[in-house]
Protein backbone atom coordinates (compact mmCIF):
# COMPACT_ATOMS: atom_id res chain seq x y z
CA UNK A 1 0.00 0.00 0.00
CA UNK A 2 1.36 3.36 -0.55
CA UNK A 3 1.19 6.83 0.38
CA UNK A 4 -0.89 7.51 -2.36
CA UNK A 5 -3.24 4.94 -1.62
CA UNK A 6 -3.45 6.01 1.65
CA UNK A 7 -4.63 9.53 0.76
CA UNK A 8 -7.08 8.43 -2.14
CA UNK A 9 -8.86 6.10 0.52
CA UNK A 10 -9.20 8.94 3.12
CA UNK A 11 -10.47 11.34 -0.43
CA UNK A 12 -12.76 8.96 -0.73
CA UNK A 13 -14.15 8.46 2.57
CA UNK A 14 -15.36 12.05 2.79
CA UNK A 15 -17.76 11.59 -0.18
CA UNK A 16 -21.16 11.45 1.17
CA UNK A 17 -23.41 9.24 -0.90
CA UNK A 18 -26.00 11.21 -3.21
CA UNK A 19 -23.62 14.26 -3.12
CA UNK A 20 -23.24 15.91 -6.37
CA UNK A 21 -19.11 16.25 -7.03
CA UNK A 22 -17.25 18.32 -9.99
CA UNK A 23 -14.27 16.22 -10.48
CA UNK A 24 -10.88 16.92 -12.10
CA UNK A 25 -8.81 14.98 -13.56
CA UNK A 26 -5.66 12.95 -11.23
CA UNK A 27 -6.07 12.00 -7.69
CA UNK A 28 -9.57 13.87 -7.59
CA UNK A 29 -10.54 11.22 -10.43
CA UNK A 30 -9.58 7.91 -8.93
CA UNK A 31 -11.34 9.24 -5.06
CA UNK A 32 -14.40 10.12 -6.74
CA UNK A 33 -15.27 6.76 -8.66
CA UNK A 34 -13.31 5.15 -5.57
CA UNK A 35 -16.13 6.80 -3.29
CA UNK A 36 -18.82 5.21 -6.13
CA UNK A 37 -17.84 2.07 -5.57
CA UNK A 38 -17.52 1.59 -1.99
CA UNK A 39 -19.77 3.68 0.48
CA UNK A 40 -21.46 5.91 -1.74
CA UNK A 41 -22.89 4.11 -5.50
CA UNK A 42 -25.53 7.29 -5.89
CA UNK A 43 -22.31 9.62 -5.92
CA UNK A 44 -23.22 11.95 -8.61
CA UNK A 45 -20.06 12.90 -10.83
CA UNK A 46 -19.48 15.73 -12.66
CA UNK A 47 -17.06 16.35 -15.20
CA UNK A 48 -16.30 19.69 -16.67
CA UNK A 49 -15.96 18.38 -20.47
CA UNK A 50 -19.84 17.94 -20.51
CA UNK A 51 -20.80 14.96 -18.71
CA UNK A 52 -22.90 14.96 -16.07
CA UNK A 53 -23.37 11.53 -13.74
CA UNK A 54 -20.89 10.01 -15.45
CA UNK A 55 -20.43 6.21 -14.49
CA UNK A 56 -16.90 5.04 -15.78
CA UNK A 57 -15.42 1.74 -15.55
CA UNK A 58 -12.27 2.50 -16.12
CA UNK A 59 -10.21 5.55 -14.73
CA UNK A 60 -10.54 8.42 -17.58
CA UNK A 61 -7.15 9.48 -18.69
CA UNK A 62 -8.60 12.43 -19.48
CA UNK A 63 -11.36 14.85 -18.58
CA UNK A 64 -13.51 14.09 -21.70
CA UNK A 65 -12.59 10.41 -22.79
CA UNK A 66 -15.01 8.92 -24.49
CA UNK A 67 -16.53 6.42 -21.65
CA UNK A 68 -17.55 9.81 -19.57
CA UNK A 69 -19.96 11.13 -22.25
CA UNK A 70 -21.00 7.56 -22.90
CA UNK A 71 -22.02 6.72 -19.19
CA UNK A 72 -23.11 10.11 -18.25
CA UNK A 73 -26.87 11.03 -17.12
CA UNK A 74 -26.65 13.81 -19.25
CA UNK A 75 -24.12 15.43 -21.84
CA UNK A 76 -23.92 19.48 -22.35
CA UNK A 77 -21.91 21.69 -23.66
CA UNK A 78 -19.13 23.39 -21.71
CA UNK A 79 -20.57 26.82 -21.22
CA UNK A 80 -23.43 24.79 -19.99
CA UNK A 81 -21.81 23.27 -17.57
CA UNK A 82 -20.16 26.27 -15.75
CA UNK A 83 -23.28 29.08 -16.30
CA UNK A 84 -26.30 26.63 -15.71
CA UNK A 85 -24.88 23.89 -13.04
CA UNK A 86 -21.53 25.07 -11.61
CA UNK A 87 -22.48 29.01 -11.40
CA UNK A 88 -25.77 28.86 -9.33
CA UNK A 89 -24.54 26.60 -6.91
CA UNK A 90 -25.73 23.41 -7.55
CA UNK A 91 -22.98 21.15 -7.11
CA UNK A 92 -22.12 19.99 -3.06
CA UNK A 93 -18.47 19.80 -3.55
CA UNK A 94 -15.61 20.48 -5.58
CA UNK A 95 -12.69 18.08 -5.76
CA UNK A 96 -9.33 20.04 -6.24
CA UNK A 97 -5.59 19.43 -7.09
CA UNK A 98 -3.07 21.91 -5.96
CA UNK A 99 0.90 22.88 -7.40
CA UNK A 100 0.84 25.08 -4.70
CA UNK A 101 -1.36 25.55 -0.94
CA UNK A 102 -1.09 28.27 1.34
CA UNK A 103 -2.10 28.59 4.83
CA UNK A 104 -5.10 29.61 4.18
CA UNK A 105 -6.01 27.27 1.37
CA UNK A 106 -5.34 29.90 -1.41
CA UNK A 107 -3.80 27.08 -4.58
CA UNK A 108 -1.46 27.66 -7.46
CA UNK A 109 -1.27 26.08 -10.58
CA UNK A 110 -0.22 28.94 -12.83
CA UNK A 111 3.69 29.44 -12.43
CA UNK A 112 6.32 28.70 -9.89
CA UNK A 113 9.42 31.32 -9.39
CA UNK A 114 10.50 34.51 -11.46
CA UNK A 115 7.87 36.23 -12.63
CA UNK A 116 4.67 35.85 -14.74
CA UNK A 117 6.39 36.32 -17.71
CA UNK A 118 9.17 34.54 -17.65
CA UNK A 119 8.41 31.78 -14.53
CA UNK A 120 10.43 29.18 -13.68
CA UNK A 121 8.30 26.49 -13.72
CA UNK A 122 4.87 27.19 -16.41
CA UNK A 123 2.29 25.31 -14.85
CA UNK A 124 -0.82 24.51 -16.84
CA UNK A 125 -3.01 27.36 -15.64
CA UNK A 126 -6.77 27.79 -13.79
CA UNK A 127 -9.00 25.39 -15.78
CA UNK A 128 -12.17 25.17 -14.25
CA UNK A 129 -10.52 25.46 -10.95
CA UNK A 130 -11.10 29.10 -9.91
CA UNK A 131 -15.17 28.69 -10.15
CA UNK A 132 -15.58 25.18 -9.07
CA UNK A 133 -13.29 26.61 -5.51
CA UNK A 134 -15.89 29.71 -5.24
CA UNK A 135 -19.55 28.01 -6.34
CA UNK A 136 -19.37 24.75 -5.45
CA UNK A 137 -20.67 24.07 -2.01
CA UNK A 138 -17.55 22.67 -0.33
CA UNK A 139 -14.29 22.24 -1.61
CA UNK A 140 -11.99 19.38 -1.07
CA UNK A 141 -7.97 19.24 -1.83
CA UNK A 142 -6.21 16.31 -2.54
CA UNK A 143 -2.57 16.75 -2.77
CA UNK A 144 1.28 15.45 -1.70
CA UNK A 145 2.52 17.13 1.44
CA UNK A 146 5.75 18.78 0.84
CA UNK A 147 7.61 22.09 1.83
CA UNK A 148 7.69 22.73 -1.90
CA UNK A 149 3.88 22.86 -2.27
CA UNK A 150 2.51 23.69 0.82
CA UNK A 151 4.13 27.70 0.90
CA UNK A 152 3.34 30.19 3.37
CA UNK A 153 2.48 32.53 0.17
CA UNK A 154 2.18 30.77 -2.96
CA UNK A 155 3.43 31.92 -6.02
CA UNK A 156 0.30 33.05 -7.98
CA UNK A 157 -3.55 32.60 -6.33
CA UNK A 158 -5.07 30.56 -9.27
CA UNK A 159 -8.10 29.74 -7.05
CA UNK A 160 -8.69 31.59 -3.64
CA UNK A 161 -9.64 29.40 -0.33
CA UNK A 162 -9.72 31.89 2.24
CA UNK A 163 -7.71 34.67 1.16
CA UNK A 164 -6.17 36.06 3.99
CA UNK A 165 -8.52 34.68 6.32
CA UNK A 166 -11.89 34.42 8.07
CA UNK A 167 -14.14 37.00 6.15
CA UNK A 168 -12.23 37.09 3.02
CA UNK A 169 -14.65 34.89 1.60
CA UNK A 170 -17.76 36.81 2.19
CA UNK A 171 -16.19 40.07 1.49
CA UNK A 172 -15.22 39.01 -1.84
CA UNK A 173 -18.54 37.62 -2.92
CA UNK A 174 -17.63 33.58 -3.17
CA UNK A 175 -20.87 31.92 -2.24
CA UNK A 176 -19.64 28.48 -1.12
CA UNK A 177 -18.10 27.51 2.05
CA UNK A 178 -14.48 27.09 0.59
CA UNK A 179 -11.99 24.50 1.16
CA UNK A 180 -13.08 22.16 4.37
CA UNK A 181 -10.30 19.57 3.92
CA UNK A 182 -7.11 19.10 2.35
CA UNK A 183 -6.10 15.82 2.31
CA UNK A 184 -2.43 14.54 1.74
CA UNK A 185 -0.37 11.79 2.23
CA UNK A 186 0.51 12.70 5.59
CA UNK A 187 -2.99 13.20 7.01
CA UNK A 188 -5.84 15.76 7.08
CA UNK A 189 -5.91 19.49 7.45
CA UNK A 190 -8.84 21.36 8.21
CA UNK A 191 -9.71 24.89 8.41
CA UNK A 192 -9.60 26.29 12.35
CA UNK A 193 -13.21 27.60 12.76
CA UNK A 194 -11.71 31.09 13.86
CA UNK A 195 -9.00 32.26 11.83
CA UNK A 196 -9.59 29.48 8.73
CA UNK A 197 -5.94 28.31 8.91
CA UNK A 198 -5.49 25.19 7.75
CA UNK A 199 -4.65 23.13 10.84
CA UNK A 200 -3.83 19.47 10.89
CA UNK A 201 -6.55 17.42 12.39
CA UNK A 202 -5.61 14.08 11.47
CA UNK A 203 -3.04 11.65 10.49
CA UNK A 204 -2.27 8.54 9.17
CA UNK A 205 -1.43 5.71 11.19
CA UNK A 206 2.32 5.60 11.59
CA UNK A 207 2.56 9.47 10.88
CA UNK A 208 3.49 11.39 13.86
CA UNK A 209 2.64 15.42 13.95
CA UNK A 210 6.72 16.49 13.38
CA UNK A 211 6.57 14.54 10.06
CA UNK A 212 3.45 17.00 8.73
CA UNK A 213 5.64 19.69 10.44
CA UNK A 214 8.68 19.32 8.26
CA UNK A 215 6.54 19.04 5.02
CA UNK A 216 4.67 22.52 5.66
CA UNK A 217 6.24 25.60 4.77
CA UNK A 218 5.04 27.57 7.71
CA UNK A 219 4.58 26.69 11.32
CA UNK A 220 1.84 24.17 10.97
CA UNK A 221 -1.10 24.42 13.75
CA UNK A 222 -1.94 20.91 15.47
CA UNK A 223 -5.18 20.11 16.69
CA UNK A 224 -5.05 18.95 20.12
CA UNK A 225 -6.99 16.03 19.69
CA UNK A 226 -5.39 14.73 16.49
CA UNK A 227 -6.54 11.67 15.70
CA UNK A 228 -5.57 8.87 12.92
CA UNK A 229 -6.76 8.06 10.44
CA UNK A 230 -7.83 4.09 9.84
CA UNK A 231 -6.02 2.71 7.47
CA UNK A 232 -7.65 1.51 4.40
CA UNK A 233 -9.78 -1.89 4.68
CA UNK A 234 -9.56 -4.72 2.28
CA UNK A 235 -12.42 -3.81 0.44
CA UNK A 236 -11.43 -0.39 -0.40
CA UNK A 237 -7.91 -1.89 -1.37
CA UNK A 238 -9.51 -4.25 -3.31
CA UNK A 239 -11.92 -1.34 -5.38
CA UNK A 240 -8.65 0.85 -5.72
CA UNK A 241 -6.67 -1.58 -7.25
CA UNK A 242 -9.84 -2.88 -9.53
CA UNK A 243 -10.27 0.61 -10.53
CA UNK A 244 -6.58 1.83 -11.14
CA UNK A 245 -5.80 -1.74 -13.02
CA UNK A 246 -8.78 -1.94 -15.54
CA UNK B 1 -23.25 27.66 -47.75
CA UNK B 2 -20.20 25.94 -47.04
CA UNK B 3 -17.88 25.16 -49.82
CA UNK B 4 -16.71 21.57 -49.72
CA UNK B 5 -12.65 21.57 -50.81
CA UNK B 6 -9.71 19.59 -49.81
CA UNK B 7 -8.19 20.04 -46.63
CA UNK B 8 -5.20 21.76 -47.89
CA UNK B 9 -7.00 24.22 -50.36
CA UNK B 10 -9.53 25.07 -47.63
CA UNK B 11 -6.90 25.80 -45.08
CA UNK B 12 -4.54 28.17 -48.02
CA UNK B 13 -8.01 29.56 -48.53
CA UNK B 14 -8.96 30.48 -45.04
CA UNK B 15 -5.54 30.83 -42.38
CA UNK B 16 -3.10 34.09 -43.20
CA UNK B 17 0.01 34.55 -41.21
CA UNK B 18 -0.97 36.80 -38.48
CA UNK B 19 -4.55 35.56 -38.37
CA UNK B 20 -6.46 34.47 -34.72
CA UNK B 21 -7.33 31.19 -35.33
CA UNK B 22 -9.47 29.33 -32.83
CA UNK B 23 -9.69 25.17 -32.77
CA UNK B 24 -11.35 23.93 -30.36
CA UNK B 25 -12.59 20.15 -29.17
CA UNK B 26 -12.52 19.35 -25.67
CA UNK B 27 -10.59 16.13 -25.59
CA UNK B 28 -13.25 15.19 -28.45
CA UNK B 29 -12.55 15.64 -31.52
CA UNK B 30 -9.40 17.66 -31.66
CA UNK B 31 -8.77 18.80 -34.89
CA UNK B 32 -5.29 17.75 -35.46
CA UNK B 33 -5.07 17.69 -39.37
CA UNK B 34 -6.08 20.56 -39.51
CA UNK B 35 -3.33 21.81 -37.33
CA UNK B 36 -0.84 19.67 -39.30
CA UNK B 37 -2.23 21.19 -42.64
CA UNK B 38 -1.49 24.81 -40.77
CA UNK B 39 2.23 24.06 -40.09
CA UNK B 40 2.75 22.30 -43.38
CA UNK B 41 2.05 25.60 -45.06
CA UNK B 42 4.19 27.66 -42.58
CA UNK B 43 1.84 29.87 -41.30
CA UNK B 44 3.47 32.33 -38.50
CA UNK B 45 2.53 35.17 -36.06
CA UNK B 46 -0.87 33.64 -35.48
CA UNK B 47 -3.09 34.32 -31.94
CA UNK B 48 -4.03 30.70 -31.45
CA UNK B 49 -6.92 30.69 -29.36
CA UNK B 50 -8.29 27.26 -27.24
CA UNK B 51 -9.14 26.19 -23.90
CA UNK B 52 -7.04 23.39 -23.52
CA UNK B 53 -3.74 23.75 -25.89
CA UNK B 54 -3.24 20.29 -25.67
CA UNK B 55 -0.89 18.12 -27.76
CA UNK B 56 -2.50 20.42 -31.35
CA UNK B 57 -1.02 23.59 -29.87
CA UNK B 58 1.89 21.85 -28.47
CA UNK B 59 3.36 20.95 -32.04
CA UNK B 60 2.35 24.28 -33.61
CA UNK B 61 3.91 26.13 -30.71
CA UNK B 62 6.66 24.03 -31.44
CA UNK B 63 7.23 24.49 -35.19
CA UNK B 64 7.05 27.79 -34.70
CA UNK B 65 3.58 29.43 -36.04
CA UNK B 66 2.49 31.33 -32.81
CA UNK B 67 3.12 34.59 -31.68
CA UNK B 68 0.47 34.55 -28.94
CA UNK B 69 -1.87 32.24 -27.50
CA UNK B 70 -5.25 32.59 -25.66
CA UNK B 71 -6.22 29.67 -23.24
CA UNK B 72 -6.82 28.38 -19.80
CA UNK B 73 -5.71 24.96 -19.05
CA UNK B 74 -2.58 23.62 -20.87
CA UNK B 75 -1.50 20.57 -19.78
CA UNK B 76 -1.17 17.15 -21.29
CA UNK B 77 -4.08 15.56 -19.49
CA UNK B 78 -3.27 12.69 -17.00
CA UNK B 79 0.21 12.70 -18.18
CA UNK B 80 2.07 16.42 -17.18
CA UNK B 81 3.32 19.20 -18.69
CA UNK B 82 3.10 20.37 -22.54
CA UNK B 83 6.74 20.88 -23.12
CA UNK B 84 6.69 22.53 -26.27
CA UNK B 85 4.67 25.47 -24.46
CA UNK B 86 6.56 25.69 -21.49
CA UNK B 87 9.94 25.46 -23.67
CA UNK B 88 8.01 29.17 -25.18
CA UNK B 89 6.84 30.60 -22.15
CA UNK B 90 9.97 29.80 -20.04
CA UNK B 91 12.76 29.64 -22.31
CA UNK B 92 11.35 31.91 -26.26
CA UNK B 93 11.56 28.80 -28.48
CA UNK B 94 11.44 29.16 -30.89
CA UNK B 95 10.33 32.39 -29.97
CA UNK B 96 8.51 34.26 -27.01
CA UNK B 97 4.92 33.51 -26.99
CA UNK B 98 2.25 35.73 -25.24
CA UNK B 99 -0.20 34.62 -23.18
CA UNK B 100 -4.12 35.67 -22.74
CA UNK B 101 -5.12 33.70 -19.82
CA UNK B 102 -8.31 32.96 -18.49
CA UNK B 103 -10.25 30.09 -16.35
CA UNK B 104 -12.30 27.61 -18.44
CA UNK B 105 -15.66 29.29 -17.29
CA UNK B 106 -14.21 32.61 -18.70
CA UNK B 107 -12.84 31.06 -22.14
CA UNK B 108 -16.87 29.64 -22.84
CA UNK B 109 -18.63 32.62 -22.12
CA UNK B 110 -16.13 34.77 -24.22
CA UNK B 111 -17.07 32.20 -26.77
CA UNK B 112 -21.11 32.52 -26.17
CA UNK B 113 -20.48 36.46 -26.01
CA UNK B 114 -19.10 36.20 -29.45
CA UNK B 115 -22.00 33.92 -31.01
CA UNK B 116 -24.15 36.26 -29.81
CA UNK B 117 -23.07 39.13 -30.98
CA UNK B 118 -22.44 40.71 -27.88
CA UNK B 119 -18.94 42.81 -26.52
CA UNK B 120 -18.93 40.90 -23.67
CA UNK B 121 -20.11 38.11 -21.16
CA UNK B 122 -21.28 38.77 -17.39
CA UNK B 123 -20.02 36.29 -14.89
CA UNK B 124 -19.45 35.21 -11.19
CA UNK B 125 -15.77 34.33 -11.81
CA UNK B 126 -11.91 35.54 -10.87
CA UNK B 127 -12.67 37.29 -7.81
CA UNK B 128 -9.78 37.20 -5.40
CA UNK B 129 -7.27 35.46 -7.78
CA UNK B 130 -4.36 37.09 -9.17
CA UNK B 131 -5.60 37.02 -12.92
CA UNK B 132 -7.36 40.13 -13.51
CA UNK B 133 -4.16 42.04 -12.93
CA UNK B 134 -2.46 39.61 -15.83
CA UNK B 135 -5.44 39.90 -18.28
CA UNK B 136 -6.79 42.93 -19.53
CA UNK B 137 -9.69 41.30 -20.94
CA UNK B 138 -11.36 40.08 -17.51
CA UNK B 139 -12.85 43.01 -15.50
CA UNK B 140 -15.46 44.09 -13.30
CA UNK B 141 -19.12 44.99 -13.95
CA UNK B 142 -21.68 46.44 -12.00
CA UNK B 143 -25.49 45.13 -12.62
CA UNK B 144 -27.67 47.99 -13.54
CA UNK B 145 -30.57 46.02 -11.83
CA UNK B 146 -29.46 44.96 -8.57
CA UNK B 147 -25.93 47.22 -7.97
CA UNK B 148 -24.10 43.89 -7.58
CA UNK B 149 -20.63 43.78 -8.79
CA UNK B 150 -19.83 40.88 -11.69
CA UNK B 151 -17.12 39.69 -13.55
CA UNK B 152 -16.80 41.26 -17.19
CA UNK B 153 -14.83 39.40 -20.10
CA UNK B 154 -14.53 40.41 -23.32
CA UNK B 155 -16.31 38.97 -26.49
CA UNK B 156 -13.58 36.32 -28.44
CA UNK B 157 -14.11 36.78 -32.08
CA UNK B 158 -11.75 35.34 -34.04
CA UNK B 159 -10.27 35.50 -38.02
CA UNK B 160 -10.92 31.53 -38.18
CA UNK B 161 -12.39 28.51 -36.40
CA UNK B 162 -11.75 25.57 -36.72
CA UNK B 163 -13.45 22.18 -35.22
CA UNK B 164 -13.78 18.37 -36.74
CA UNK B 165 -16.64 16.65 -36.76
CA UNK B 166 -18.39 13.38 -37.56
CA UNK B 167 -19.73 14.03 -40.73
CA UNK B 168 -21.16 16.35 -42.98
CA UNK B 169 -23.35 15.99 -46.29
CA UNK B 170 -22.72 16.67 -49.79
CA UNK B 171 -24.62 20.30 -49.61
CA UNK B 172 -22.35 21.31 -46.13
CA UNK B 173 -24.22 20.62 -43.15
CA UNK B 174 -22.30 19.62 -40.47
CA UNK B 175 -23.40 17.03 -37.95
CA UNK B 176 -21.21 16.20 -34.57
CA UNK B 177 -22.21 14.17 -31.56
CA UNK B 178 -21.13 12.99 -28.02
CA UNK B 179 -19.30 15.77 -26.02
CA UNK B 180 -19.64 19.27 -27.84
CA UNK B 181 -17.35 21.32 -26.17
CA UNK B 182 -17.43 24.64 -26.74
CA UNK B 183 -17.51 23.76 -30.64
CA UNK B 184 -20.75 25.18 -31.75
CA UNK B 185 -19.63 28.82 -30.12
CA UNK B 186 -16.24 29.19 -31.73
CA UNK B 187 -18.24 28.08 -35.45
CA UNK B 188 -20.57 31.18 -34.84
CA UNK B 189 -18.32 33.68 -32.85
CA UNK B 190 -15.81 33.65 -35.29
CA UNK B 191 -15.93 35.31 -38.86
CA UNK B 192 -14.69 32.49 -41.15
CA UNK B 193 -15.13 28.88 -40.13
CA UNK B 194 -13.53 25.43 -41.38
CA UNK B 195 -15.31 22.16 -40.31
CA UNK B 196 -13.02 19.06 -40.91
CA UNK B 197 -15.44 15.56 -40.61
CA UNK B 198 -14.88 11.72 -40.72
CA UNK B 199 -16.87 11.91 -43.74
CA UNK B 200 -19.41 13.40 -46.23
CA UNK B 201 -22.32 11.14 -46.53
CA UNK B 202 -25.73 11.26 -48.74
CA UNK B 203 -27.54 11.42 -46.10
CA UNK B 204 -27.16 13.12 -42.02
CA UNK B 205 -29.66 10.61 -40.36
CA UNK B 206 -30.80 12.03 -36.61
CA UNK B 207 -28.51 10.81 -33.63
CA UNK B 208 -29.48 11.90 -30.24
CA UNK B 209 -28.26 15.29 -28.94
CA UNK B 210 -26.57 15.80 -32.31
CA UNK B 211 -24.98 19.46 -32.54
CA UNK B 212 -26.31 20.38 -36.51
CA UNK B 213 -24.67 23.34 -37.80
CA UNK B 214 -25.92 24.58 -40.98
CA UNK B 215 -24.37 24.55 -44.08
CA UNK B 216 -24.68 28.12 -44.56
CA UNK B 217 -23.37 28.82 -41.23
CA UNK B 218 -19.83 27.27 -41.85
CA UNK B 219 -17.34 28.89 -44.66
CA UNK B 220 -15.58 25.57 -45.41
CA UNK B 221 -16.54 21.35 -44.76
CA UNK B 222 -13.04 19.14 -45.42
CA UNK B 223 -13.18 15.45 -45.31
CA UNK B 224 -10.12 14.47 -42.98
CA UNK B 225 -10.65 10.75 -42.15
CA UNK B 226 -9.08 10.60 -38.78
CA UNK B 227 -8.31 13.99 -38.83
CA UNK B 228 -8.88 14.18 -34.87
CA UNK B 229 -6.14 11.57 -33.69
CA UNK B 230 -4.69 11.15 -31.45
CA UNK B 231 -8.00 12.58 -29.61
CA UNK B 232 -10.90 10.76 -30.77
CA UNK B 233 -14.34 11.04 -32.74
CA UNK B 234 -17.23 8.78 -31.13
CA UNK B 235 -18.62 6.40 -33.11
CA UNK B 236 -15.01 6.36 -35.57
CA UNK B 237 -12.12 5.52 -32.89
CA UNK B 238 -10.89 5.77 -29.17
CA UNK B 239 -8.69 8.14 -27.86
CA UNK B 240 -4.87 6.65 -28.60
CA UNK B 241 -3.96 7.02 -25.05
CA UNK B 242 -0.40 5.82 -25.55
CA UNK B 243 -0.02 8.46 -27.92
CA UNK B 244 -0.31 11.27 -24.94
CA UNK B 245 1.58 9.40 -23.09
CA UNK B 246 4.28 9.28 -25.69
CA UNK B 247 4.32 12.48 -26.92
CA UNK B 248 5.97 13.42 -23.35
CA UNK B 249 9.31 11.91 -24.20
CA UNK B 250 9.45 13.12 -28.01
CA UNK B 251 8.32 16.38 -26.62
CA UNK B 252 10.56 17.13 -24.05
CA UNK B 253 14.00 17.39 -26.00
CA UNK B 254 13.55 19.96 -29.06
CA UNK B 255 16.14 17.50 -31.43
CA UNK B 256 13.55 14.80 -30.82
CA UNK B 257 10.56 17.03 -31.91
CA UNK B 258 12.15 18.38 -34.29
CA UNK B 259 12.38 14.74 -36.01
CA UNK B 260 8.99 13.92 -35.27
CA UNK B 261 7.94 16.98 -37.01
CA UNK B 262 9.82 16.35 -39.77
CA UNK B 263 8.62 13.03 -40.11
CA UNK B 264 5.05 12.83 -39.34
CA UNK B 265 4.17 15.91 -40.15
CA UNK B 266 6.28 17.74 -42.72
CA UNK B 267 6.59 14.37 -44.66
CA UNK B 268 2.81 13.73 -44.94
CA UNK B 269 0.17 15.31 -46.96
CA UNK B 270 -3.13 16.27 -46.09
Amino acid sequence: MSPDDRMTVAAARVLRDGAVCFVGIGLPSTAANLARRTHAPDLVLIYEAGAIGAKPTRLPLSIGDGELGETADAVVGVPEIFNYWLQPGRIDVGFLGAAQIDRFANINTTVIGGDYDRPMVRLPGAGGAPEIAASCGEVIVIVRQSPRTFRERVDFVTSVGYGAGRGDRERLGLPGRGPVKVITDLGILEPDPETCELTLTHVHEGIGADAAREATGWPLAVAGDLRVISPPTSPELAALRALTSA
Amino acid sequence: MAVITPLDEAVAALVGDGDTVALEGFTHLIPFAAAHEIIRQGRRELTLVRMTPDLVFDRMIGAGCARRLVFSWGGNPGVGSLHRFRDAVERDWPHPLELEEHSHAGMANRYVAGASGLPFAVMRGYVGTDLPARTATIRPVRCPFTGEELTAVSALRPDVAIVHAQRADRAGNVQLWGLAGVQKEAVLAAVRSLVTVEEVVDELDPRPGAVVLPSWAVTRVAEAPEGARPSYALGYYDRDNDAYRAWDAISRDRAAFGRWLEREVMGATA
